[in-house]
């Protein structure tokens, strides 16, 4: 292999990001040495097993993550803004499409999710961390070791390009020989182990560190939610990880599971795909309506609606949610009655679905609103999400499907679900819990300024797609002509899209302006929150509770607070605290490299590494660490010191 | 106030739909199963409406009546768990909803699967369809010719597409005739549609099949049975026959323009019907091992984006018999 194979040559904007990236990289590094940070680096985290700054972590990786994926729509939209456009070649524009897809769905909306359940679930159920903090690490190492893995394709060796779906046997050996789709299997491989740790890790926590007396009826809901998602996950992934497999052996190895010789089926990938893939929308949207629970009855300043059928409803939703992918190839000649089941199935995730939106309705009732920032995203996500309800619900109805599939009527659709669903909810949660990581809130007017921006071009941009998709203007093509009129509301998309651009650049300067000027908050609960995290200082001290609460009902904290009454009069005592490992660290970098040398077929390299990868794995399981303790009066002093002098 | 954002979009949906419905391809149908779909798909909008409205005037009524203001500072929310007998209400009523909307689904469903109502007395029309890297091929096995990259149909006739590919998953969408189905490289599925108006339409391939995928368009032209038997009797006559070699060497071609010969690429290379599924060893199969690698090139892309002609069914002879094309 030359170097002019290895490196992707010949587009200037490629060139351009080889530049930045290792401009950025320098000035990390020069940076870190000047500041003499790379110890505080290494001891406050990439060695930590704080569930805190493992979350914040995900958070940080998740919004560059949402920038790399946010380049790539802006590109697309841009090339297809006008006919013949010739900004992109198709090739590129399939790259483009591909990586948007997977970054948004696996490496930006699902991290962003696992930051917020990482950074809040321990706190909201009283507990001191999760149930294996060193395996969350691991966890969350290993999807940054997949997510860089990913990003790199572009400048080494080529990004993948048959989609986020990857269908065979496009995504095959024959069609797509170069190593693409080679980074696709392996970078998705390796977060997707850290994110099945990362769910029964979730399991194991809820169900078994609960603060005394918390029932599972008494939880928050969006503790309910990520119990839940939990669930999914375990059922779910371990199919992905099958059929990434057999992707790697078909593409590497010569097995013949998805080809078009010798008794490949190239649909048993699309349902192995799916059988996953549609669980994984709720796993991205489940953890949402928890967060937008907790958020709309804060500022409603009210309970939630109908506690017990918002939970079922969510029961009910994962349960369909195994048992409708065949709803993604409905054109694939399945007959009248398959495709008559999928669609009722289908349609009938509606059902819990509204429900949810009418217990959210009535938990205004007779509120008293108060429109902040986390609560507009909130309340803005009930009308366009409703929007993508009812179009899935058209989608869902599978003679109509004949029409919408694979058109930009799709398209607008899912954006309808995800953006309102996922993107608004972890904004929502990022600014309501970002003072309880940091100890300030975010500055409230250019938050607003940010979500008008962001909501107006949102709808500016996705809803002309339904009528391009009725126009018959099919999804991923790069170019188009001028007769098929597609022109112009593709023009007015891209218009919105650079509204959405300029909103989440706001949302970004937001954070740097309001961690230089805003004030500090020295309650831990600026909100007036009802769920335990806001009865604890912020931000949170490392051992989150000095003593663990009793739970009596929902809500505890609220009618504490009400009644005037302490969840925290028993006495301190020393607190067991698990102790930072580099081994996760560590153990990262070596599936990164294993992952690399795999993707060339580079096997001499790539044994050693798998080796390392055992090796490291096997040293951690004969760690003789049990942690370490806090004495009662280091956090009799730091609570003092956090909370003024209440305890 | 908060509402500016979906209010916007339904404002400019309804301005988009009166201006603009004939330019909606979807909702403007030439036949009896595009028909069936637009039908359907017309319901389910008005009956989403249905449903957008409710819970737009909740949320703001919700919004505006209890938003915090002067007036209510002291005002203390109560605490309120629920009421079953509301819940049970929206529970109920989606799932009424659901099933009208599932009876809707399965009758158009099995519908637009079987031969358009009114014309199940005819012996439909086959044609197959199967594409390789980024063409179209159409054969009349009846009539003994084949096609690349456009279609003629016989209006009033009930026609039978039989689709399977050469290479990645392709989709045939004629929208204004039929919904799209899959093309793939192991089986062979069906459309069933009438053409009950004389015109040009555009068909192409739906899904996404790698890099020449956005030129994979095809003019699909409606014309009166007896100008398509003069069309056949044409290409019959001034075309030269498909050869095996002439078909190999068109599949490993990434794009061409239109093309006629007056003998089909079938009897070489069966189709994957039943028989032929899945053994690994049948020739449809064996030909598969001739597509080519995708151009990585920057080639100039050679298709036929000529825009379709507009339909004109009293002189149609020279336009569309030309091979060739480009």
């Amino acid at each position: 292999m030359k170097w002019d194979e290895f490196f992707v040559t010949g587009e200037p904007l490629i060139y351009g990001a080889m530049v930045s990236i290792v401009l950025v990289s320098l000035a990390i590094v020069v940076g870190l040495t000047y500041f003499k940070k790379w110890g505080y680096l290494w001891k406050e985290w990439l060695t930590t097993v704080d569930h805190k700054k493992i979350g914040v972590m995900y958070i940080l990786a998740a919004l560059i993550m949402l920038f790399r994926g946010g380049v790539d729509a802006i590109m697309m939209r841009a090339q297809t803004s006008m006919p013949d456009m010739k900004f992109l070649d198709g090739q590129h524009y399939n790259e483009i499409f591909t990586t948007h897809g997977v970054i948004m769905i696996l490496f930006m909306a699902m991290p962003f999710i696992f930051g917020l359940m990482n950074v809040i679930i321990p706190l909201q159920i009283g507990a001191r961390d999760v149930a294996f903090p060193r395996l969350n690490a691991i966890s969350f190492w290993l999807f940054f070791a997949g997510a860089m893995l990913f990003n790199i394709s572009f400048v080494i060796g080529g990004s993948p390009d048959a989609g986020w779906s990857a269908y065979f046997p496009l995504a095959g050996p024959e069609l797509s020989p170069h190593v693409g789709n080679n980074y696709y299997s392996l970078s998705i491989q390796i977060s997707g182990i850290g994110t099945l740790m990362t769910g029964v890790n979730f399991i194991v926590t809820i169900l078994k560190m609960r603060a005394p007396g918390m029932t599972l009826m008494k939880m928050p809901m969006f503790t309910w939610s990520v119990l839940i998602t939990s669930v999914i996950i375990i059922f779910a992934f371990p199919v992905l990880t099958i059929a990434l497999l057999l992707m790697m052996l078909d593409r590497q190895f010569g097995t013949q599971f998805f080809t078009m010789q010798n008794g490949g089926m190239d649909m048993l990938w699309a349902n192995l795909f799916w059988v996953w893939g549609h669980p994984e929308v709720y796993i991205v949207v489940l953890p949402a309506f928890g967060i937008f629970s907790e958020i709309i009855s804060t500022f409603a300043r009210k309970n939630l609606y109908g506690y017990t059928s918002m939970v079922l409803s969510m029961l009910v939703i994962s349960a369909l949610s195994f048992i409708v992918w065949a709803h993604h190839f409905y054109t694939m000649g399945q007959g009248a009655m398959v495709n008559g089941f999928f669609s009722i199935t289908t349609m009938a995730i509606a059902v819990p679905t509204g429900v949810k939106i009418f217990n959210w309705l009535f938990t205004l009732h007779r509120g008293r609103i108060q429109f902040t920032t986390p609560m507009l995203y909130s309340l803005a996500f009930i009308p366009i999400f409703t929007i993508g309800g009812v179009t899935g619900v058209m989608l869902a109805m599978a003679s109509a499907d004949y029409q919408y599939h694979n058109t930009m009527f799709l398209v607008a659709h899912f954006h309808y679900v995800l953006i309102p669903g996922t993107v608004f909810a972890v904004i929502a949660g990022f600014h309501y819990w970002f003072p309880k990581v940091f100890g300030f809130r975010l500055n409230e007017r250019k938050g607003k300024t940010a979500f008008w921006f962001i909501i107006i071009s949102f709808n500016v941009t996705f809803f002309p797609l339904f009528f391009l998709g009725l126009q018959g203007m099919t999804r991923r093509m790069y170019t188009y002509s001028e007769e098929t009129g597609f022109g112009p509301l593709n023009m007015l998309s891209m218009v919105g899209a650079i509204g959405l651009t300029i909103g989440f650049i706001l949302l970004v300067y937001n954070i740097y302006w309001s961690t230089r000027y805003e004030p500090r908050d020295k309650t831990g609960d600026p909100w007036d929150g009802r769920s335990l995290e806001w009865s604890i200082p912020s931000p949170a001290p490392v051992y989150n509770f000095a003593v663990v609460p009793e739970i009596k009902q929902r809500d505890e904290y609220w009618f504490a607070k009400k009644e005037k009454r302490s969840l925290f009069d028993k006495k301190i005592e020393k607190i067991h605290m698990p102790s930072n490992s580099g081994k996760p660290f560590v153990l990262g970098i070596a599936f990164f490299f294993l992952g690399f040398f795999v993707v060339f077929s580079w096997w001499s390299l790539a044994i050693p590494a798998g080796l390392a990868v055992l090796i490291i794995m096997a040293t951690m399981s004969f760690d003789r660490d049990h942690g370490y303790y806090i004495p009662a009066e280091e956090v009799a002093q730091t609570e003092k010191k956090l909370r003024g002098d209440t305890v | 106030m908060k509402k500016r954002g979906p209010l916007f979009a339904l404002l400019m949906s309804i301005t988009l739909l009166l201006s603009g419905c004939s330019s909606l391809t979807v909702l403007d149908p030439k036949g009896p199963a595009a028909r069936t779909l637009s039908d359907t798909i017309i319901f389910s909008i008005f009956m989403m409406v249905g449903i957008l409205a409710v819970v737009y005037v909740l949320y703001i009524y919700m919004l505006v009546k209890y938003r915090a203001r002067k007036s209510n500072e002291g005002y203390e929310p109560p605490h309120d768990e629920g009421s079953k007998l509301l819940e049970i209400t929206w529970t109920i009523i989606p799932i009424i909803i659901v099933i009208i909307l599932s009876v809707v689904t399965v009758k158009s469903t099995i519908a637009v699967e079987n031969v358009p109502e009114g014309y199940e007395d005819q012996e439909p029309l086959v044609i197959y369809a199967s594409t390789s890297n980024w063409k179209w091929h159409f054969s009349y096995p009846e009539q003994g010719i084949e096609t690349v990259n456009y279609v003629n149909l016989p209006t009033n006739r009930a026609i039978e597409f039989r689709m399977y590919s050469y290479g990645p998953i392709t989709s045939l969408w004629i929208p204004q005739l039929a919904g799209q189905k899959y093309a793939m490289s192991d089986m062979v599925t069906k459309i069933n549609m009438v053409a009950d108006v004389p015109g040009s339409y555009m068909g192409k391939n739906a899904n996404f099949s790698g890099e020449g995928f956005a030129h994979m368009d095809f003019e699909a032209l409606a014309m009166p049975a007896a100008e398509f038997e003069e069309w056949v009797e044409d290409v019959k006559a001034n075309e030269k026959d498909l050869t095996e070699e002439q078909f190999d060497d068109l599949l490993v071609t990434p794009h061409v323009g239109r093309m006629s010969f007056s003998s089909t690429h079938l009897e070489f290379s069966p189709p994957p019907e039943d028989g032929h599924h899945s053994n690994g060893h049948t020739d449809h199969q064996d030909k598969k091992q001739k597509f080519p690698e995708p151009a990585t090139s920057e080639e100039e892309v050679e298709f036929d984006g000529e825009p379709n002609v507009e339909p004109d069914t009293s002189n149609e002879d020279s336009t569309h018999n030309n091979h060739e094309g480009h």
